[in-house]
């Protein structure tokens, strides 16, 4: 009862901590007329000031049209000061009476007389079109209109602001709305540091009780069932991620927030990224230290719950932002292609060359990581070292996605699925960077026909944005914890192969012990029957296996043991249950 | 062989019989239970309660497993078995015949006629019924103002802790009943018996030494709202659970000619006095067992065992039921247990007993082996993993202890980064018996393995 109670004080302190959190974009309102003119002015001149002092106080969550009409606006007002007009575009099309031979740079020079810029686009989308015979005048004006708008669109892109950096812009505005309370610090500490305060809380009667086992009521629970309140946590986590990749300005409040902190670390301001980088290391620590109290008495869990967060805090959080104070190349440097999927985009590349002998450095280890760290280190110990020693998805999954870790679905059919579906993935992957790195050391974008443009951009829309994000982490709450891990991933993938085939890893069965219980199945988060192995005495060898050890701990008789050893005998197909003399002919299922 | 074999019984020894038979043979099988319509680990039961897994989890196989294995499974209650006409009569009033027949009914609670105990509230943890009368009793988590505050458990061995545990999680206040000055006195020795009673005690539970049930009282609607103990106190209470023993699942078999006594007669070949009728687990008595082991063993272990030998005698490979050196396991709250040969609760002039435990911790190891010939013959383990191949192959090679002990290193099957216990278990065996342990040639141990 008095665990009970405390329990309830905690959450309570971490749900209103989340309700303020939340609160910023419906509550705390943006205004401009407060902003300093000056500031504003180095957005988009004064022109746009204007535009937005008109604007009324309100929160990000009504702001956030009311500057995109404000950008609509301003877009159109640049297309009619420095895009051709439809009077031009007639005036043009008139001037050539039917004639599109007669058309020519003339035209053109005679029609635009004061829009230079708008001149010379015009002039370079249509020189092929001067001089030649048409079929009829009607295909020279539809082609001439398809020009005009295209032209319209570069005065957009050049001038105002462009569909591809609109969101930013967006964000960028707003920020200059916040008010200045909010980047202060202490919002920050008084938000973040009531949640983390509400989680210590939380977690009293856990660090009081004894180690053991704590699976108590986790299937009596809604929670961790997918039902009630989890699908309030999926549809959350699902609508976060979302809003973070496609309308981060609804996030603009609760990114200013960290200023101070990442001014202190990066030297600029924060962005959505940096939010979600900070909420990321912060849900591991609390996570990581629920993990921790719940596995005392398992020093492989406890180590390596350690493990993850270390590699969070340092490689994914902190060093990125000391690069970036040292005007490098901000990359997390444990992240290994293909997880890593942009290693070899154009733009990568041309940074690494940029940057001397710091920059082939980065190069040289992220070739490296991947093609003789991965092998290698599974070679001996397994996966393991990646997915549950090192990766950020690996260590979120394993923090934070713990109480939803026996969601995954052990049935055969589930296993079919997972093969077909992260293979897939793997193939694609290939074939992404097949592309890219074509473009990035040819700088020609097509390949056979398909353009590496296209292949990257539904890429990361596909796998990087809705695999790996919404529904990696969204579902927690509804499939379990590893989604990405076992259905997505490309480096689990190819992690999978050197364990599958050529590793000294393996999962242990002691003889006869097995008493087919279900525990080590159930909260297996890869999916895995480990209880199918495990009653027939035959050692686990599965390429989707993360190596948590967290079968080896729930199970009840000290049946399993995750060990490197010889590779001979590592595959047992045919085993053997130790017990009887009967038992010596165990033949395959 | 038209009609194959039918077995009763869907538990580890009925359904290991129907899938090595499966295995090795196309014959017709079919399996008749009353309990579940699939196969279901009994062991788990106490976590479905406890809210770790659901009853499905507990489903070794899937449900499509058995349609696509041709093993057919009937869901009723075999009644009567007639030998002579090679027939059993199911309660449905079916009569299946069958060419082959095997018994693997398992046990029941074994009650000793106490007074009041036909009371509602009073039983076992054996079957799914079982579980679910028990959720019957108890309050659902987080469901306030129920009735059931206290529970007493007769009999201190592995059900009663798991029933206490059980029971725990529900915020029910639960004495056990212990007949003896130690915790399950006739098969674990004095001081692990004593370190246990420590642990379980530090769970909140009220542990009554030396004290028996002499009476269950209930009220007027027929439940349970008291016990009277041996030493005349008396403990209201509103759930007794019984936890002192199983005995053979056989009554049924009255006047059917087929033999048995506690359990059915069976002998090596697991067959009982009629040639096609056999008997396979908890229900089955041995005539003569060998490498000192009992002749009923009612135990997940044997029952699977015994399966395994008896699908490939039915399959036409017959094959003995060899049982090789007893192993065991379980877990005490937190502290698990694994047993490798015979370790008596007493030491006796045929063996020795050296135990160790570790300080500030809830580890601690029995290692028996006889006085004069110095012959390893068992080890108890608490809190830590031991191989258990190992322990096989010494105790069949009848090795003397100081190999067994030296070898030890090899046999830790704890989980990595634990704390390091067996260089400290060696010195003292050393220290306290004054053998000297041996250390394995670990480079030939290599190359033998």
């Amino acid at each position: 009862m008095k665990n009970r109670m405390i329990e309830k004080i905690g959450a309570s302190l971490i749900l209103l901590a989340t309700f303020a959190y939340i609160g910023l974009t419906f509550l705390v309102d943006n205004s401009f007329q407060k902003t300093d003119a000056s500031e504003l002015d180095k957005i988009k001149g004064p022109d746009f000031t204007r535009m937005l002092t008109s604007l009324d106080d309100a929160p990000p969550a009504i702001m956030f049209s009311q500057v995109g009409e404000k950008i609509n606006q301003y877009n159109h007002d640049m297309v009619s000061q420095k895009g051709i007009s439809s009077e031009e575009q007639k005036a043009i099309l008139a001037e050539l009476d039917g004639k599109a031979a007669t058309y020519s740079e003339d035209v053109i020079e005679n029609s635009l007389k004061k829009k230079d810029w708008a001149k010379e686009k015009l002039t370079e989308y249509t020189s092929w079109m001067i001089g030649r015979d048409w079929e009829s005048f009607e295909a020279f004006e539809g082609e001439f209109k398809a020009k005009v708008s295209d032209v319209n669109a570069a005065v957009v892109n050049e001038f105002g602001v462009g569909d591809g950096g609109r969101e930013n812009f967006r964000m960028e505005v707003m920020k200059a709305g916040t008010p200045d309370w909010l980047r202060s610090g202490m919002a920050a500490w008084l938000i973040f540091g009531l949640a983390t305060l509400g989680s210590f809380i939380y977690l009293v009667p856990l660090a009081q009780s004894s180690p053991g086992i704590k699976n108590d009521h986790i299937y009596h629970r809604k929670s961790q069932t997918g039902k009630g309140s989890a699908l309030l946590v999926f549809a959350a986590l699902v609508a976060f991620y979302i809003v973070l990749y496609k309308f981060p300005a609804f996030l603009v409040n609760q990114s200013v927030l960290l200023d101070p902190l990442s001014e202190w670390m990066s030297g600029g301001a924060s962005s959505q990224w940096f939010l979600y980088g900070f909420l990321y290391t912060l849900t591991m620590f609390i996570m990581g230290l629920r993990m921790f109290l719940k596995y005392r008495g398992n020093k492989y869990q406890q180590v390596r719950t350690a493990s993850v967060f270390f590699f969070q805090v340092v490689f994914a959080f902190t060093l990125p932002q000391i690069l970036t104070r040292l005007q490098l190349p901000a990359y997390d440097l444990k992240s290994a292609w293909p997880l890593e999927y942009t290693f070899f985009f154009d733009y990568r590349i041309d940074e690494y060359l940029q940057e001397g002998t710091l920059g082939l450095f980065l190069l040289f280890w992220g070739i490296i990581l991947f093609a003789i760290g991965v092998p290698v280190f599974t070679y001996f110990y397994g996966k393991r070292w990646y997915c549950s020693w090192v990766c950020g998805c690996g260590g979120l999954a394993e923090t934070v996605g713990d109480p939803y870790r026996h969601l995954s679905d052990k049935r055969l059919g589930a296993w079919k699925i997972e093969r077909y579906l992260i293979h897939s993935v793997l193939v694609f992957a290939v074939v992404m960077t097949v592309w890219v790195a074509y473009t990035a050391f040819t700088g020609t974008s097509e390949l056979l026909g398909i353009s590496s443009y296209s292949i990257r951009s539904t890429y990361g829309f596909l796998i990087g944005f809705v695999f790996a994000g919404a529904v990696g982490t969204g579902f927690y709450p509804v499939m379990g914890s590893r989604v990405w891990c076992r259905f997505g991933c490309p480096l689990a993938a190819y992690l999978g192969f050197v364990q599958r085939f050529k590793s000294r890893f393996r999962i242990t069965t002691n003889g006869g012990q097995c008493i087919s219980c279900g525990n080590c199945s159930t909260y297996c988060e890869m999916g895995i029957d480990v209880r199918w192995y495990a009653q027939r005495g035959q050692n686990i060898v599965r390429s989707s296996c993360v190596g948590c050890g967290v079968c080896s701990s729930v199970c009840p008789r000290g049946v399993l043991k995750l060990e490197n050893g010889p590779e001979e005998g590592r595959i047992n197909e045919n085993p053997i249950i130790i017990g009887s003399e009967g038992a010596k002919l165990n033949l395959s299922e | 062989m038209k009609n194959g074999t039918v077995i009763i019984g869907n538990g580890i020894a009925g359904i290991t019989t129907a899938r090595h038979l499966r295995k090795n043979d196309s014959q017709r099988i079919r399996v008749i239970s009353s309990e579940t319509p699939y196969f279901f680990s009994r062991t788990a039961l106490m976590y479905v309660y406890m809210g770790h897994m659901k009853f499905e989890h507990t489903q070794p196989y899937e449900n499509w497993f058995w349609e696509k294995n041709k093993i057919e499974l009937i869901q009723d209650y075999v009644e009567r078995i007639d030998p002579k006409s090679n027939q059993i009569s199911l309660k449905s009033g079916e009569v299946i015949d069958y060419d082959n027949l095997v018994i693997a009914t398992g046990s029941r609670t074994k009650y000793f006629d106490w007074p009041g105990q036909d009371l509602k509230g009073v039983q076992g943890l054996f079957s799914y019924q079982d579980l679910e009368a028990l959720e019957k009793q108890t309050p659902k988590p987080f469901e306030k103002g129920h009735p059931t505050k206290r529970a007493v458990i007769v009999g201190a061995g592995l059900i009663g802790v798991e029933l206490a545990e059980m029971l725990l999680t529900r915020d029910i206040h639960v004495t056990i009943l212990v007949r003896g000055g130690h915790f399950w006195g006739n098969v674990i020795t004095a001081s692990e018996g004593e370190w246990i009673g420590k642990h379980i005690a530090s769970h909140g539970v009220d542990l009554r030494y030396d004290t028996e049930l002499e009476e269950i009282f209930g009220d007027e609607e027929g439940r349970v709202r008291g016990v009277k103990l041996s030493n005349g106190e008396e403990l209201p209470c509103e759930i007794v659970g019984v936890t002192t023993g199983v005995t053979p699942n056989v009554e049924f078999l009255t006047g059917s000619g087929i033999e048995f006594n506690r359990g059915i007669w069976v002998d090596e070949f697991l067959q009982t006095n009629f040639s096609n009728i056999y008997a396979v687990g908890d229900c089955a008595e041995m005539r003569s067992p060998i490498n000192g082991r009992k002749a009923i063993e009612p135990v997940w272990y044997v029952g699977r065992m015994m399966g395994e030998a008896l699908g490939l005698t039915l399959a036409g490979k017959k094959t003995a039921y060899r049982p090789g050196p007893w192993y065991n396991s379980a877990k005490f709250f937190d502290i698990e247990y694994q047993t490798y040969g015979l370790v008596e609760a007493k030491e006796s002039k045929n063996q020795k007993h050296f135990f160790w435990k570790q300080d500030g911790a809830n580890q601690f190891i029995t290692v028996a082996y006889h006085p004069e010939s110095q012959i390893f013959q068992g080890i108890n383990a608490f809190g830590v993993r031991l191989r258990h191949e190992y322990f096989d192959r010494m105790i069949r090679a009848e090795k003397s202890v100081a190999d067994v002990v030296g070898g030890m290193p090899a046999a830790n099957f704890d989980a990595e980064f634990q704390r390091r216990w067996v260089k400290e278990f060696i010195a003292s065996f050393h220290a306290q018996t004054g053998i000297k342990p041996k250390k394995s040639n670990i480079l030939k141990s290599l190359l033998t393995r």
